[in-house]
């Protein structure tokens, strides 16, 4: 590119004409025309006329700011125009810094300290009033290191144009220069008894700004606060120092007893809505327990909620929803308003109501509740309806379904949900379905009444969003098909053609289910005609001789099967469940082998399909098929001939996988993997590049994105074909391998067998110690549970029990992680206490406000300013710091003591604490200290 | 920090001026007014002026053709953001009489200076509107 010429100083376009030019370029050309007029900018940006470089980084700026054009390239100019003399075009450099530089990657910032340096201390306001703005948007650590000293003394500077940018200024260099509060603190403080508005309210700003973020440090200002809070009148500044005291009441009891008071007054002497509301707020979220005060701002809450204008009525739902918190009755009391808002012709609105509405959710009301908003959802747009529909499932699920007393209703409200037509809450409606089904044995025989009806109803294939239901629908008919009235009927409805529209994965759980309902239907009928002695059958002699076998095998596998067997005799002889007694009928050779045959016939095509999941799926239903079909055949005919010599096999087979599916899967913890021990000699860390060749031959697991289908289960569906594979391996040899495979990881699937499956002939793959926290965790967890229960004891029946994991499901992983955190935290506390001068540079990352609780901390330590003894007289705390200190400091020790405990209560709050980030975790532990400290003081000056 | 930022948008949805108190990216700050443009245009007069929009707060009025937008952080009283949002329409009506989007236009760097001296660093710092043009009457003179 060429330099500049004089033709570009002379016939350079100005702003003006680049603006005009973009009006009149054609729609879908501007980007030729911006992209014509950078190659001039940046050809006469080069020019040593300062006139010229202005106009050219004004034009950029111009098109950065409003068009998107990189202009980064142009840093270095911004920072060479900025020493110009002339102060139009300071203006439009530093303009053009302040909104285009990144103060963590642009370097050229630094070039700009000694500009801005002169610029601070200059004599004409608005250059320096032009240095604080653009310092306030670019600072950086350095920038606001090097400058403190000029921000400092412009702190106090005469002139109050300048003083209040320098204290809107200070906010950042805060943030970015921790140290500075040591500096600048006092003169702050100092600034708010300014009697100017601007200044006032600049410095009040800071402070809300600084509060928010870490309360506890300003506590020794509320006297300030408080005067200001009853001498100003400025709306702005009142606004403001409400927002303080709400965050500063809750920390100090004897505070919100101070300032209820004028608070309320403002509140009832105020016109202006926007300090109105700022009180009615304070009044909600911090002085809850002040009855009249709460009463005089529900009925402000009211006034709004009635009022024709958006804006009131949004804030005024917005205010409710922090009552409720604390004072459900007064959103009870204005329930007709919170649901006719439901109805506004306001999204945003419409949503606050609901979020209202949701918060008034209990276990009493929670029927009802559901059936309102559904009726709202059938109305309401999509869009809406779908938020209603998001908003009750997370509010029924929350906290392991807390709130449901009735799951048979739930599971039915469920299924009903999932059948309105803009429902694409598919996902979520599905995890809960089946979720419910893993955790709440009772609702066991209600759901699956309700996924019959879901499998049932051809109409449902067409909706997309559908289909996640219906997987979890399929999925509950298969996995408690021994509950259902009719297990023909449910096969029928996951065989039929439609199925063809569901996706792959869907697909392929409607045929797992499809195999777990013909293995039920097959081991009953076993069983049926095994139990009538009067009918012997070949397949039915074989029942017992399984049994037999069985109890010769390893003891493991007898236990598992025997158990099965047994609830699986119960089941049918005491006929207690639907099936049992309906079934009998049903179970006669012909229907058995109708069903065999339209298993087949169905699946059959399904063998070569492209899927791999469907096609997997279908060729072991279709093996088993292959296995037990000749034994039918054989049973019709009633020849006994050759039976002995294949016939074990395919019962067994049946009995086999009838007892791999028949137990329990309960909720796995997103822990349970790392709680898995680690065994002995393993090295996790080892080359893998071996790998290959020992997995070599192995089939891969499939990697299933799909939430139904269980590792585990993949395992005990591929039995059959393995078996089928190598028929001379005692069918047993499966049973037990699944049995060690539960045993090993049985103890975190949680289910009922849970103890009574540790045994010895299993390697040592955890120790006893392990097994022995598990029980006490179990034990814990029972202790729990029947708590649960006895907490309501006004109610007829129990509510059913909902397993839930001990260790708070998902919850360790993050803890660890947390305390480690902790741990470098208190450590970086120590640092920081016992440190002296010559580790402050050290220091310099440390949040901003810990360094202002470190200012508080050394009120007393003789440092060379003033400030200090000025805030000692002011607080009348003499000589409390040293001790502060010192007792602080313990305070802390006893944190980490404690965090190190083994209370998970505990642990869990302070990860909560912790989350905040690390800033104000140190920041919280030092203000324990400090607590104990100051708040002696506040009285002291207020009262 | 309680102002983030300040936009002003025509209907059609093209930004006239642009001001960010934190560092944004060119690429998030198109993506930005992208979405908070569209949510806020599709809205009509009786609904409420507040949007709630990623882990900001964007409170919007509109003035004929223009719509001012100010995104804050959720303390924010929102009542306080109209106020200063009719506030800087008056300023910048008195400086210019009868503000019009062209004035903006063509005019950025004075709306960017009457913005500067209403607000510093995310926090109003002047609501006079004296106080708030005199420098800028200042340096029409002198030019």
């Amino acid at each position: 590119m060429a330099g500049p010429s004089l033709m570009d100083s002379l016939f350079q376009r100005s702003l003006d004409d680049i603006i005009k030019g973009l009006r009149l370029t054609p729609p879908g050309t501007e980007s030729t025309f911006i992209g014509k007029s950078l190659n001039e900018i940046r050809r006469e940006i080069k020019s040593t006329d300062p006139a010229t470089k202005a106009t050219a980084l004004q034009k950029l700026t111009y098109l950065h700011s409003l068009h998107g054009a990189d202009m980064s390239w142009a840093a270095f100019h911004s920072v060479e125009l900025s020493s110009s003399a002339a102060h139009s075009h300071k203006r439009i450099a530093f303009l053009s810094a302040s909104l285009s530089f990144n103060p963590n990657t642009t370097e050229v910032i630094l070039l700009l300290t000694h500009q801005l340096r002169k610029d601070l201390s200059s004599s004409n306001i608005h250059d320096v009033s032009l240095a604080l703005s653009t310092l306030s948007s670019i600072c950086n650590p350095d920038l606001a290191r090097d400058l403190t000293p000029e921000v400092f003394t412009l702190l106090s500077s005469c002139k109050v144009f300048v003083r209040k940018k320098a204290i809107a200024t200070v906010l950042r260099i805060f943030e970015q220069y921790p140290d500075a509060v040591r500096v600048c603190f006092k003169r702050i403080v100092e600034n708010l008894e300014n009697v100017d508005m601007g200044v006032l309210s600049t410095v009040v700003g800071l402070f809300c700004e600084l509060t928010e973020k870490e309360p506890r440090s300003y506590l020794p200002l509320a006297p300030e606060f408080y005067k200001i809070l009853v001498d100003c009148r400025n709306n702005w500044v009142l606004i403001k120092v409400l927002k303080i005291f709400a965050k500063l009441v809750p920390l100090e009891p004897r505070l919100g007893k101070r300032v209820v008071e004028p608070i309320s007054e403002h509140l009832g002497r105020t016109g202006a809505k926007s300090l109105a509301f700022e009180c009615v707020r304070t009044i909600v979220t911090s002085l809850s327990e002040y009855d009249n005060a709460v009463k005089l701002a529900v009925g402000k809450i009211l006034e709004l909620l009635l009022d024709d204008d958006p804006n009131l009525k949004y804030l005024g739902l917005q205010a409710l929803a922090i009552v409720a918190q604390k004072n459900i009755w007064a959103v009870l009391e204005n329930k007709e308003l919170v649901v006719k808002a439901l109805s506004d012709v306001d999204v945003n609105i419409k949503l606050e109501a609901l979020r209202l509405v949701m918060s008034m959710v209990s276990e009493d009301n929670v029927m009802e509740i559901c059936r309102i908003l559904i009726s709202q959802a059938l109305k309401s747009d999509p869009e809406f309806c779908n938020e209603i529909l998001g908003f009750i499932l997370l509010t029924c699920a929350r906290n392991f379904y807390e709130v449901i007393f009735y799951f048979d209703w739930y599971v039915t409200f469920l299924g009903e949900m999932a059948r309105i037509p803009h429902c694409q809450k598919g996902e979520e409606i599905e995890n809960q379905l089946v979720d419910i089904g893993l955790r709440v044995k009772d609702a066991r025989p209600q759901l699956v009444h309700v996924a019959r009806d879901l499998v049932i109803d051809p109409a449902l294939f067409g909706n997309p969003f559908m289909h996640r239901v219906l997987a979890a629908a399929a999925w509950i008919s298969g996995e408690y098909i021994e509950l259902s009235r009719n297990p023909f009927e449910v096969m029928e409805a996951l065989l039929q053609p439609r199925t063809s529209l569901l996706s792959p994965f869907v697909r392929a759980v409607y045929i797992q289910s499809a195999f777990k309902v013909l293995t039920f239907c097959l081991s009953s009928y076993l069983k049926l005609t095994g139990d009538n002695a009067s009918y012997p059958s070949p397949l039915t002699d074989s029942v017992p001789k399984t049994n037999n076998e069985g109890s010769l095998d390893t003891v493991a596998c007898q236990s598992l099967s025997e158990t099965e067997l047994d609830n699986q005799n119960m089941v049918v002889t005491d006929g207690q469940t639907p099936f049992a007694s309906l079934g009998t009928s049903h179970l006669t050779e012909e229907s058995i082998v109708a069903l065999v045959n339209l298993v087949e016939t169905n699946l059959g095509p399904l063998a070569g399909s492209s899927e791999v999941e469907v096609q997997e799926r279908a060729s072991n239903v279709l093996g088993l098929i292959k296995l037990i079909k000749p034994k039918l055949h054989d049973c019709l005919d009633q020849s006994e001939g050759d039976k002995m010599k294949v016939e074990p096999n395919a019962s067994e087979m049946v009995q086999v996988i009838f007892d791999a599916f028949s137990e329990d899967l309960g909720p796995v913890s997103l822990n349970a993997q790392e709680r898995v021990p680690i065994p002995d000699g393993l090295v996790l860390k080892e080359n893998l590049g071996d790998l290959e060749e020992v997995c070599g031959d192995m089939k891969l697991p499939l990697s299933t994105s799909f939430s139904l289908v269980k590792p585990h289960m993949v395992d005990a569906t591929s039995i059959p074909e393995w078996q089928s594979k190598e028929e001379s391996e005692p069918s047993n040899e499966s049973t037990s391998l699944l049995a060690e495979h539960r045993k090993r990881h049985g103890l975190y699937y949680l289910s009922s067998e849970n103890k009574g499956m540790i045994s010895n002939d299993y390697p040592a793959a955890h120790d006893p110690k392990d097994k022995a926290v598990d029980e006490t965790e179990d034990l814990v967890k029972l202790t729990g549970e029947s708590l649960i229960i006895k907490r309501k004891p006004n109610h007829v029946k129990p509510r059913p029990v909902v397993v839930k994991l001990d260790d708070g499901e998902g919850v360790n992983v993050a803890l660890k992680a947390a305390e480690v955190k902790a741990d470098l935290i208190s450590g970086a506390v120590q640092e920081v206490l016992f440190g002296n001068e010559a580790t402050t540079s050290s220091r310099r990352k440390s949040s901003k406000k810990s360094s202002k609780q470190r200012e508080v901390d050394e009120l007393n330590v003789p440092v060379p300013e003033s400030k200090n003894s000025t805030m000692e007289t002011d607080k009348s705390g003499v000589g409390f710091g040293g001790s502060g200190r010192r007792k602080h400091h313990s305070h802390g020790k006893e944190r980490k003591h404690r965090n190190s405990g083994k209370d998970k209560e505990h642990d869990k709050k302070d990860k909560q604490k912790s989350n905040h980030g690390d800033g104000k975790h140190k920041s919280q532990q030092r203000a324990d200290g400090d607590l104990a400290v100051q708040s002696p003081v506040i009285p002291d000056f207020l009262l | 920090m309680g102002i983030r930022f300040v936009l002003m948008v025509n209907k059609q949805g093209q930004t006239r001026l642009a001001q960010y108190y934190e560092y944004l990216t060119l690429e998030e700050r198109r993506a930005l007014e992208g979405e908070i443009v569209r949510k806020c245009l599709a809205r009509n007069e009786q609904q409420c002026s507040f949007v709630e929009h990623r882990n900001y707060k964007v409170v919007y009025r509109r003035y004929a053709s223009l719509f001012f937008l100010v995104g804050v952080d959720n303390e924010e009283n929102e009542l306080a953001i109209l106020e200063f949002i009719h506030l800087l329409v008056e300023t910048m009506d008195r400086h210019f009489g009868n503000v019009c989007e062209l004035d903006i236009m063509f005019h950025l760097e004075k709306a960017h200076f009457m913005l500067e001296e209403m607000v510093m660093n995310g926090c109003i710092v002047e609501t006079s509107k004296s106080n708030i043009l005199s420098p800028i009457q200042l340096m029409d003179k002198a030019s």
